[in-house]
């Protein structure tokens, strides 16, 4: 019979889901291409190319609102990213080194609670919250900002670290402790190198995440603690700028270069 | 000479040393985990507790709230008070913005399935060496901003934009159409946002599938669709149930999207609590509103979480 002759190779091959798999890579990457090439466009219209030009980077760079919206946006990135970092590293040793124990599944799922509630709704909690808080305490900055950052950066933070930490075997640290080192010395000279790749990852997702929040911080933030994001919203809503996609771009370029070093941290093998 | 099991009885010194060191671990594992635990639930949980408490408040002339108990907010959702003579009449607007956002939201994940599981499939039957390179590809759109993707989104759709400046070359159209501010336009921004969404847990659930089955399947003279249909799809379940999941519940929350190419004209949810917590000044409302949705999207986790438990039974 001729279907015998079937190759095993072939058999798993399905031409259409082949199309399909090609055009969606192009619908992905169309609106995002479009986007880049005419932040090259010297030209105010927008859609109509004339020439290459790095003018609206130019302008965009020369913009005051948009020099202070990067500077919140990196300061609130950074700040949040550290302290995420530390905290999801230590989370994540306690939950998966070691014999379970009560209590671990419940402290996971609470470490992952940012991740399973609608954003908007952890936004607008967040909003009453800081507003009663913020009347209580007097205080006013940046600071509310970074704590909702921080919150949200966690969960990121504590994934890739967790993986790691579960695909490490512990031969090297018990080798430590049985030649005297004390915890600490066998976090730091044991644990923490072979860890790193994980903990930069985590590091890394935070990092885009937090750089990339809309809705978070449109409601948390106070005048004067626009992010970038925030400012190209706000551009957006009053019609489509040149600038705006250079901005857009630069962002792109940030997040592309964050997630394809992380992809090859996360490869190594420890 | 004692027994093994007469060896902590021997030794009571032993035994103190190993409660001991039990009890440091112990200690040591919590101090470590205090922080997150400390952060996450005072600045992820209490401003959930603030929220139920808000939704039972009258709202403040500027915003804010005043505190006196009013269950105001849940009656509004259904009703409306008469201004004159304080009577409820039934009003259905909520409930439709909530009905359009299920429906966009279901469609979403019907889209999504359609699209994103022949890819996931493609890729999982890629050799390794590509394998990476294309799940790299669906994953950088992920990471990728949302505002600057939906911008992007718009820059195609406008009406002097890509789309129609194609249509137009290619003589399909002679005049613009106008897709940008309609439903069609946010559906096709929820699928383009959330595709890798789908993408990626199907592909988890492919990654380890054993395609010598499909060589058994076809020594049983199964058809490719029969293969797909009675091997494969079952044994993706979870994955498929796990997409649907992650899909479904950003969809049902989104804000971006609908604002920028449903023109703040077409609401869902997400826009609706925005706005009573922004020019709508009733902060108890928007409160109450999301706490509904938030209910709503832990019931739907939980079913899928139980649906998609179930088939690793049957297939052990």
């Amino acid at each position: 019979m001729a279907r015998r002759s079937t190759k095993p190779r072939e058999l798993r091959r399905q031409p259409l889901f082949t199309w399909v798999s090609w055009c969606v890579l192009g619908v992905l990457y169309a609106p995002i291409a479009v986007l880049i090439l005419f932040s090259f466009n010297d030209n105010r219209a927008v859609m109509s190319w004339t020439e290459f030009s790095l003018r609206w980077y130019g302008a965009a760079l020369e913009n005051e609102g948009i020099r202070n919206a990067a500077v919140v946006s990196f300061k609130v990135a950074a700040i949040a990213t550290t302290a995420a970092t530390i905290i999801a590293t230590m989370a994540a040793l306690a939950t998966s080194r070691g014999p379970g124990y009560p209590g671990r599944s419940a402290a996971i799922a609470l470490i992952n609670q940012p991740l399973m509630i609608p954003e908007i709704v952890t936004a607008v909690a967040t909003l009453a919250f800081f507003s009663i808080l913020r009347q209580v305490t007097g205080w006013t900055g940046l600071g509310w900002l970074i704590l909702a950052h921080t919150v949200f950066c966690i969960p990121f933070a504590y994934m890739p670290i967790r993986a790691r930490l579960a695909d490490m075997p512990d031969t090297f640290e018990i080798a430590a402790a049985d030649l005297y080192a004390t915890p600490w010395q066998c976090f730091r000279h044991v644990t923490l190198p072979l860890l790193m790749p994980g903990v930069l990852a985590g590091a890394m997702l935070a990092f885009v995440v937090s750089l990339d929040d809309v809705i978070i911080t449109l409601m948390i933030a106070g005048p004067g603690e626009t992010t970038l994001p925030i400012y190209i919203l706000g551009q957006i809503r009053r019609g489509v700028t040149p600038e705006v996609n250079a901005v857009s771009t630069i962002l792109i370029a940030i997040t592309v270069l964050m997630i394809a070093a992380m992809f090859t941290l996360q490869k190594k093998r420890p | 000479m004692a027994a093994p099991g007469d060896i902590p009885q021997a030794d009571p010194a032993l035994r103190r040393a190993q409660r001991d060191r039990a009890r440091g671990q112990k200690r040591m594992r919590w101090g470590l985990l205090a922080p997150a635990l400390v952060v996450i639930g005072i600045f992820g949980l209490a401003p959930l507790s603030i929220a139920l408490v808000y939704s039972f408040l009258e709202p403040g002339t500027y915003g804010g709230v005043t505190w006196a108990f009013s269950p105001e907010a849940y009656v509004q959702f259904l009703f409306q008070r008469d201004i004159f003579d304080d009577t409820l009449g039934f009003n259905g607007a909520y409930l439709r913005i909530f009905g359009r956002s299920f429906g966009l939201a279901l469609i979403t994940m019907v889209g999504t399935l359609i699209l994103g599981f022949p890819v996931a499939y493609f890729i999982a039957a890629r050799p390794e060496r590509q394998r990476n390179l294309w799940l790299f590809a669906v994953t950088l759109p992920f990471w990728t901003n949302l505002l600057i993707r939906t911008y992007s989104m718009m820059l195609i759709v406008r009406d002097e934009g890509f789309l129609n400046g194609a249509l137009i070359w290619a003589g399909v159209i002679d005049r613009p159409l106008s897709i940008i501010y309609t439903d069609g336009a946010v559906l096709l921004g929820l699928v383009y946002s959330y595709l890798p969404f789908m993408i990626l847990p199907i592909y988890a659930s492919l990654e380890k599938f054993d395609f010598r089955l499909l060589e058994a399947a076809h020594d049983l003279y199964a058809s490719r669709v029969q293969m797909m249909r009675h091997v494969v799809l079952p044994l993706t379940r979870p994955g498929i149930v796990a997409g649907c999941a992650l899909v479904l519940i950003p969809a049902l929350g989104a804000y971006i999207t609908p604002e920028l190419l449903g023109g703040g004209k077409k609401l869902m949810i997400g826009n609706m609590i925005a706005l009573q917590f922004g020019s709508g000044r009733n902060w108890p409302f928007g409160s109450a509103a999301a706490l509904i949705l938030m209910s709503i999207v832990l019931i739907a986790l939980l079913v899928s979480l139980r649906s998609g438990a179930k088939p690793e039974a049957r297939h052990g």
